[in-house]
């Protein structure tokens, strides 16, 4: 019981990192993009092609796969993802579907079909007992990692200068531009913080969430829920949905396997219809 | 447009006699321009929601997949008469647009994008996780379908299953021209424009989109069934995120908001499919997205939008 609740909780708090540039994207700027998986997926293949074929210490795998996604979404951001700002919602879909089938045409070219495997070092191997229950050492790392990421974008969005001027682009974008906040750069800087914490997330998430060609896809239900009943403007309001669906999904696979998928997209369903304030509220008003 | 009132008439006679005449001219690919009228059909339903109504959806298959699954199901219980198959897959697929309309049009289009993307990613992991009735991944076997009007024999070339998928999708065609020129696809023009002024004209917004939701919803239920019948098969295929995205593909290649674009989008896309994929599908999979970004880049318009821009400047 306690197993399945930690294991939850390490998974959800991995959907967190990988989504919260979504909710940055979305909510603040009310772009819909469902590429995002993409970035999580890069940054996996390049923590595993480093770890496997070059046999590099895994925590540098990790830093350079989130560079590589922060690198790759500043390029995307500039060159096309600018272009579609305020653009029907249509094209939007359409553009980052696109950014998706040739993503994976590209990973499946590149590096095969198969899941990727990845060696973990021996110190994040093995299992530890934490009171009554046994957790994998490695989930516990991620618990532990992806804690302190929380903690330092939560602290970051609430203390610094660039938090606050972000906090006022989401509120109200036109005024914060009217008092001379820079938004398209501040725009800019998010989202490659975002790709960024996406292919960190996805680099995390080899071991635990697999990696092949389909990830973006598969995972993009997950990291819409996750913005969706999250909202945008905290860190909390994500991270709190990213906990309760990883846990949700977890104790799912484990008790009635032959659910499958369908709990979790009712439970989407059910949650977009129960709760639809948070992001959507706001970006209808618009 | 008025300068030659005869021209537009006589284009789209020639459209139809170019599609009847596709029938002698390539009698080995019957099979492929079955599936062409199929899909046309299933853009036609797209072109509806999306293109006159204004209302995104991410999840049309699972329109399309109930279509295929019910007219298989009856042809595969014993009843493979194909018309009456036609009809319970429109009744079904209609009354589940009817009934998830009220879901999808809560306002906005993230809301209706996601809705609709939950809804038709549930309905194909329930038709994965009940083989029973499905036939789960293996697909639905024995599917035997009658001859059409008890005449004429689904046969080996895929004769029968051509005239009839072109029959179907001419009739249908008509139907939603019909619909679209009248006061109630006027409407629905007035909502996608601006839907806070259409109640001061007294049009009831909500009814009109929840109207032509059910009528999208069954018209992709009947492209689905056709795919059943002449396939004779049904695979969850049918209910998959990739159907529709590649649909909404079709109806922006051709054009948004354009009966023939939807029409002539899913004519190039599912020959440049049947023609790219024979190469690899990897290949296909990389130029259908990169294809998507472009056209996303370059606004809407389409194959059509450009024809009728090379015949404006021409006359």
């Amino acid at each position: 019981m306690l197993t399945v609740l930690l294991d939850g909780l390490a998974a959800g708090m991995l959907l967190f990192v990988l989504a919260v540039g979504l909710s940055v994207t979305l909510g603040l700027m009310n772009f819909v993009n469902l590429a995002h998986g993409a970035f999580g997926m890069l940054g996996g293949y390049v923590c595993a092609a480093m770890l496997n074929r070059a046999g590099l210490p895994f925590l540098l795998c990790v830093a350079a796969a989130a560079l590589a996604s922060a690198a790759a979404g500043v390029v995307l951001e500039r060159l096309l993802y600018r272009r579609l700002y305020g653009r029907d919602h249509l094209d939007q879909v359409l553009f980052s579907i696109g950014l998706v089938f040739v993503a994976g045409a590209a990973a499946d070219w590149v590096f095969g079909a198969r899941q990727q495997l990845i060696a973990l070092p021996a110190w994040l191997s093995g299992r530890v007992e934490v009171g009554p229950a046994s957790i994998g050492a490695y989930r516990l790392f991620l618990i532990a990692a992806c804690g302190l990421i929380v903690l330092a974008l939560h602290v970051g969005l609430v203390r610094t200068r660039f938090g606050a001027r972000l906090r006022a682009a989401v509120d109200d974008a036109v005024v914060a531009r009217g008092l001379g906040i820079p938004v398209p750069r501040l725009f800019a800087l998010t989202f490659a913080l975002g790709s960024g914490l996406a292919g960190l997330g996805g680099a995390l998430g080899v071991e635990v969430l697999g990696l092949d060609p389909t990830f973006p896809l598969k995972y993009m239900v997950y990291f819409l829920i996750v913005v969706a009943v999250g909202g945008a403007n905290t860190v909390l309001g994500p991270f709190l949905a990213a906990v309760l669906l990883g846990v949700v999904d977890v104790a799912g696979k484990y008790w009635v396997p032959e659910l499958g998928a369908f709990a979790i997209y009712t439970a989407m369903v059910a949650l977009l219809l129960l709760r639809p304030q948070g992001l959507l509220a706001r970006a209808a008003e618009r | 447009m008025t300068a030659r009132p005869w021209l537009r008439p006589a284009l789209e006679a020639a459209f139809w006699a170019a599609a009847l005449g596709a029938y002698f001219a390539f009698p080995d690919l019957l099979p492929l321009l079955s599936q062409v009228a199929i899909a046309a059909l299933f853009v036609l339903s797209l072109d509806l929601l999306v293109g006159f109504a204004g209302v995104l959806t991410l999840g049309q298959a699972a329109f399309f997949g109930l279509g295929a699954y019910a007219a298989g199901i009856l042809a595969q219980q014993g009843w493979g008469e194909p018309l009456s198959g036609l009809v319970l897959a429109a009744v079904l697929a209609g009354a589940l647009g009817v009934l998830t309309a009220p879901l999808v049009l809560r306002g906005g289009d993230l809301p209706a994008l996601m809705v609709t993307l939950g809804l038709g990613l549930m309905l194909g992991e329930a038709a994965n996780k009940l083989p029973g009735i499905t036939g789960g991944a293996d697909g639905l076997l024995g599917v035997e379908v009658w001859p059409v009007l008890g005449l004429f024999r689904f046969d080996l070339y895929g004769r029968t299953a051509f005239l009839y998928s072109l029959a179907v999708l001419f009739a249908l065609f008509l139907l939603a021209r019909l619909v679209v020129s009248s006061p109630f696809g006027l409407a629905l023009r007035g909502v996608r424009g601006n839907a806070r002024r259409m109640p001061a004209l007294g049009t009831p917004v909500r009814a009109r989109l929840v109207a032509v939701y059910g009528m999208a919803a069954a018209y992709a239920g009947v492209a689905g069934a056709l795919l059943a019948q002449t396939t004779q098969f049904v695979s969850l295929d049918a209910l998959s995120f990739g159907r529709s995205a590649e649909g909404l593909l079709m109806l922006v290649l051709g054009g948004l908001g354009s009966l023939y674009g939807a029409l002539v989008g899913a004519a190039v896309f599912t020959v440049a499919h049947h023609l790219l994929s024979e190469l690899s599908p990897l290949f296909w999979q990389f130029w259908i997205g990169a294809a998507l970004m472009a056209v996303a880049l370059a606004g809407k318009g389409g194959v059509l939008g450009l024809f009728a821009a090379a015949l404006r400047r021409a006359s």
